[in-house]
């Protein structure tokens, strides 16, 4: 790729720390909050994206992302005014892809109708279950026919391209129950474009963490968590969608253009706090203390670092290679000048070897076992 | 300086059980004969090492010296010798008391006699030192002095009635203690006019001055010009400087002479010169005979160590080195091991010793270092005659060519309450150890004595002991001598390539319940590979027990989004290291850590 188009791309992110209440598995930066600080963050949330807006000039922004938390329990207000910000302060592509993450129960038919004029053409809809058991498991507020609920409104204000969330791997879970959930949420009317589909992951600070220290949560086994996750695979595959990053799936053409900007190293700009972004080979991110946040939303940028060469090459390799497509010998060539085949030969040798990689028509990509072992692999890229 | 008054010199040290207040004692005492200013004392000035004050054990015996004007209003200079706490430094204690002439006793006013305060006490006495009991911690709650004077009027049978009750922490009292120091413990004898006979009871080195001899002078006197002559080692050497210690620092004088406790140095390279316990004479006018009880000092343990790094063999070859000049009783010599490379068989006075060295090498000289199973001295007699004392279990000679081995015995004394004797007692026998007889001290409390084999308390005897009496069992031994023992070397084999640095000796019968557990053991710290890997242990060739580690099914990250890009790659780096700090055998890699785990197989905790 001659580089100057993907060089100007450009994603925006914001972040949304705000829900109606903590799930038990979740361990990112969001916590219910009252109207009031809701309405604080949000005009801090304009003032650093207006006074970011300079870092953006020459570019075009192709994709933007809000993200949470749940974005839709703030005031649907908040969300146009960003996206009016959005195009007045930056290039916004007319086809930008611009998604919002929702939560059932947490908008109406009219939210959704403001949305789609505001101009959000993707939603990401928190499911997680088609279990009402499990769902008030995991703890979440809502159970699976308010779900369906969701996506019919969703559906009716003109919804195209939605994503649905999903976790497998629950603690006592049956590969059969899994694959209920699975077929119960692919039986919707329309099916969704697209699946995320993540295996629990038990994080420190969180409610099933706690559970888990204490002997009151036992992990699903590993052989179990890959059998549901090949299971999931094929079942997805037989089903028309496309399995292209290890816990994506899209119909053809509904790939998460925002997300395979991340793996493929676009660069992004992220809003709010906590947000990361990677701007000309830099990364950094805002501190996570909400009251700094709203004392100052320009001062709270931290954690600078310049990638070196070999640090670009090393994300180009170990990003790249959760996508299925995998890493383009010749993009490498034209990014880096420089061939990949060379400089990684032992760990590309060495993995091929082992059976965990593949390379195929100028390209190198995971094997399935490679996939499984997917850390083991990309641990020799950095 | 005038000369010293010989009847107003105080030659003493203190003696107790661990943690029974010793060292505070020993701050208070030198706090209140004003030699320091309250701002100079550090919290415990006598122990000077880092590590003594982290780990709360005094290492190496050391000496200070203070003037106190007592009530009859006469000035006395005492002299405080420090004596290491710990059954791994007994010969150093043994040397420490011999330069003294009285000795304090501190019990715990809550705790009372421990096994330590018998073993220390008794070694007191055993060199005619007058002893006289202090009681300390008179301030804690539980504190019962009453319980603990009959205690050791009963149990040591000292007068103990007008023993000082004392709280060392909050300084209550400390003053009826030296005044006790002044009555009860003789002045030195010994006359000036003597040819020079000194005791050395420790030395140092410094990088300026050389070797600092610590020594007691029993007889005659020494100064600059005087060419001295170590008897044991024979090193003969002209003094460049005599003196005495001040808190934490020496201080030149004219001249040492009968009773006094100072230093000498003499441009001595090498702490091997001398050694602790030899006689310092006058080369021109020697004295007839050395002091008794000279002991050549022996290594008990034996271990491996290696750098994690193998490239920075030549510093653990440096460090070794500036550590022996200080401490006579660290031996070693370098070794391969096909697991872990090149590096070095040392030989230490015990574990704590063992322990203490690894400590300093990785802290002072920033290395990181793979230990291996220590062990102890095994004699191993083979059929054509040839005795061999074997420090590594590797070089074991083929079993068709021995006849039979024996390996060292301790006299063990365990001090524990009642109500525990019965685990400990189990604990004993599954040692191996040798019943020889049970004393009441008291109606809750028992000396238990036991002979047991070195190499079954070297390992984790003493945490198994505190964990089986809820910390109460107090612990000491000396060494017996040697016996013939049915003894195997079990071997490990990891994907069926024998370890050559996790094979140990172990009792025949004591060998499958080890193997099993070495290979549980591993199980846990051998990460799983690509493919499966069998753990194995084996005796003479035939495997006894195994483990398989099975192959790895899963290393992948569900999520990678914007947000966790720099984590995930700090993630895989830390990955990428660790695998750095792997040893490979074979096509597997094992942990370094693994190689120490093993280590502690006591499952009881």
């Amino acid at each position: 790729m001659t580089g100057s188009r993907r060089e100007r791309d450009l994603e925006l992110y914001f972040h949304i720390p705000f829900c109606r209440q903590k799930c038990n598995y979740c361990d990112f930066l969001s916590a219910p909050a009252g109207e009031q600080v809701q309405n604080a963050y949000m005009e801090a949330l304009l003032r650093e994206t207006e006074a970011g807006s300079g870092m953006a000039r020459d570019r075009v922004v192709r994709s933007v992302f809000i993200g949470g938390g749940t974005p839709s329990v703030v005031d649907t207000v908040w969300l146009c005014r960003v996206l009016d910000l959005v195009r007045r302060r930056f290039d916004l592509a007319a086809d930008a892809e611009i998604t919002v993450e929702i939560n059932p129960g947490t908008v109406t038919e009219r939210d959704l109708k403001d949305y789609r004029e505001a101009g959000i053409n993707r939603l990401s809809i928190g499911c997680q279950s088609a279990d009402d058991r499990e769902l008030a498991f995991l703890g979440r507020i809502h159970d699976y026919s308010r779900f369906e609920d969701t996506c019919r409104m969703a559906r009716d204000a003109g919804f195209d391209n939605i994503n649905v969330d999903l976790i497998s791997a629950l603690p006592g879970q049956t590969l059969e129950e899994w694959e209920k959930n699975l077929r119960t949420v692919l039986s919707l009317s329309p099916a969704p474009e697209h699946l995320s589909v993540y295996s629990l992951i038990l994080e420190e600070g969180t409610v099933f963490w706690e559970r888990y220290e204490k002997g009151m949560l036992e992990p699903v086994d590993e052989d179990l968590e890959r059998d549901m996750y090949w299971r999931t695979a094929r079942i997805l595959r037989e089903a028309g969608y496309e399995h292209y990053e290890i816990s994506n799936y899209a119909r053809p053409g509904y790939r998460c253009r925002h997300n395979c900007g991340y793996w493929q190293r676009t660069d992004y700009l992220g809003f709010g706090i906590g947000a990361a972004s990677l701007l000309d080979n830099v990364r950094f991110r805002n501190g996570e203390s909400l009251q700094g946040y709203l004392s100052d939303p320009l001062g709270c940028r931290q954690d600078r670092e310049e990638l070196t060469a070999q640090e670009q090459m090393a994300e180009t390799m170990f990003l790249g290679l959760r996508m299925a497509d995998g890493v383009s010998l010749s993009v490498f060539q034209d990014t880096y000048g420089a061939d990949a085949e060379e400089i990684y030969r032992d760990a590309i040798e060495g993995s091929c070897r082992e059976g965990l990689l593949a390379v195929q028509d100028g390209r190198i990509f995971l094997t399935k076992r490679g996939v499984d072992l997917a850390n083991y692999v990309m641990a020799k890229f950095v | 300086m005038a000369s010293i008054d010989q009847s107003k010199i105080r030659n003493f040290c203190i003696v107790a059980h661990i943690d029974h207040g010793k060292s505070t004692l020993a701050d208070r005492i030198i706090e209140m004969t004003g030699l320091l200013t309250s701002r100079e004392m550090q919290a415990q000035v006598l122990d000077n090492m880092d590590l003594e004050r982290e780990r709360g054990i005094t290492i190496k015996a050391q000496a200070v010296r203070t003037v106190y004007k007592a009530k009859n209003g006469e000035e006395y200079i005492f002299n405080l010798i420090d004596t290491p706490g710990h059954v791994d430094f007994n010969y150093e204690v043994s040397r420490s008391l011999a330069a003294c002439d009285g000795a304090i006793l501190v019990v715990d006013a809550a705790q009372g006699i421990e096994a330590q305060t018998l073993a220390n006490v008794y070694l007191a006495l055993d060199h005619d030192l007058d002893v006289f009991p202090v009681i300390n911690k008179i301030d804690l709650p539980s504190a019962d002095p009453q319980r603990v004077i009959e205690e050791i009027e009963d149990v040591i049978g000292i007068e103990a009635q007008d023993a000082p009750l004392i709280s060392a922490k909050n300084g209550v009292n400390v003053e009826e203690v030296l005044e006790q120091i002044v009555a009860k413990i003789p002045a030195p004898g010994g006359s000036p006019d003597n040819p020079l006979q000194a005791l050395i009871f420790d030395s140092l080195y410094d990088s300026y001055k050389g070797v600092i001899i610590f020594c007691r002078i029993m007889e005659g006197k020494v100064k600059k010009g005087t060419s001295i002559r170590m008897m044991a080692t024979g090193a003969v050497e002209e003094v460049v400087e005599v003196g005495y210690f001040g808190a934490g620092r020496f201080i030149p004088c004219d001249e040492l002479s009968a009773g006094m406790v100072g230093y000498i140095t003499a441009s001595i390279k090498n702490v091997k010169d001398t050694a602790v316990g030899d006689t310092v004479t006058d080369n021109d006018n020697p004295c007839r005979e050395p002091l008794p009880g000279y002991k050549k000092v022996q290594s008990m343990v034996y271990c491996g160590m290696y750098p994690a790094d193998g490239a920075r063999y030549p510093d653990l070859r440096d460090a070794l080195e500036k550590l022996q000049l200080n401490d006579a009783s660290l031996n070693y010599e370098p070794e391969t091991s096909v697991a872990l490379g090149f590096g070095f068989r040392c030989g230490f006075l015990g574990l704590l010793h063992l322990e203490i060295i690894q400590e300093r090498l990785e802290r002072e000289y920033n290395l990181d270092l793979v230990t291996t199973a220590p062990g102890v001295v095994y004699k191993v007699h083979k059929t054509n005659g040839e005795v061999i004392e074997l420090t590594n279990p590797s070089n074991l000679p083929d079993p068709s060519e021995i006849e039979y081995m024996e390996e060292p015995i301790v006299n063990a004394e365990i001090m524990v309450t009642s109500e525990f004797i019965g685990s400990i007692m189990e604990l004993c026998q599954e040692r191996r150890g040798r019943y020889l007889g049970m004393e009441y001290i008291e109606g809750t409390r028992a000396l238990l004595k036991y002979e047991l084999p070195l190499n079954e308390i070297i390992y984790d005897f003493f945490d198994a002991l505190k964990s089986r009496s809820r910390g109460y069992a107090s612990f000491d031994y000396d060494i017996k001598g040697y016996e013939e023992s049915r003894l195997v070397k079990l071997d490990i084999l990891i994907n069926r390539e024998e370890v050559d640095a996790l094979s140990f000796i172990v009792h025949a019968d004591s060998a499958y319940e080890r193997g099993r557990k070495m290979c549980e053991k591993l199980k846990d710290e051998i990460p799983r590979h690509l493919f499966e890997i069998p753990i194995q242990a084996a005796v003479g060739g035939k495997v006894i027990a195994r483990e398989t580690v099975k192959a790895m099914r899963k290393d992948v990250l569900a999520k990678c989004y914007g947000g966790d890009i720099t984590r995930k790659k700090k993630l895989l780096e830390k990955q990428k290291e660790g695998k750095k700090r792997m040893r490979q055998i074979g096509n597997v890699e094992i942990p370094q850590k693994a190689f120490m785990s093993v280590l502690k197989l006591d499952d009881r905790k």
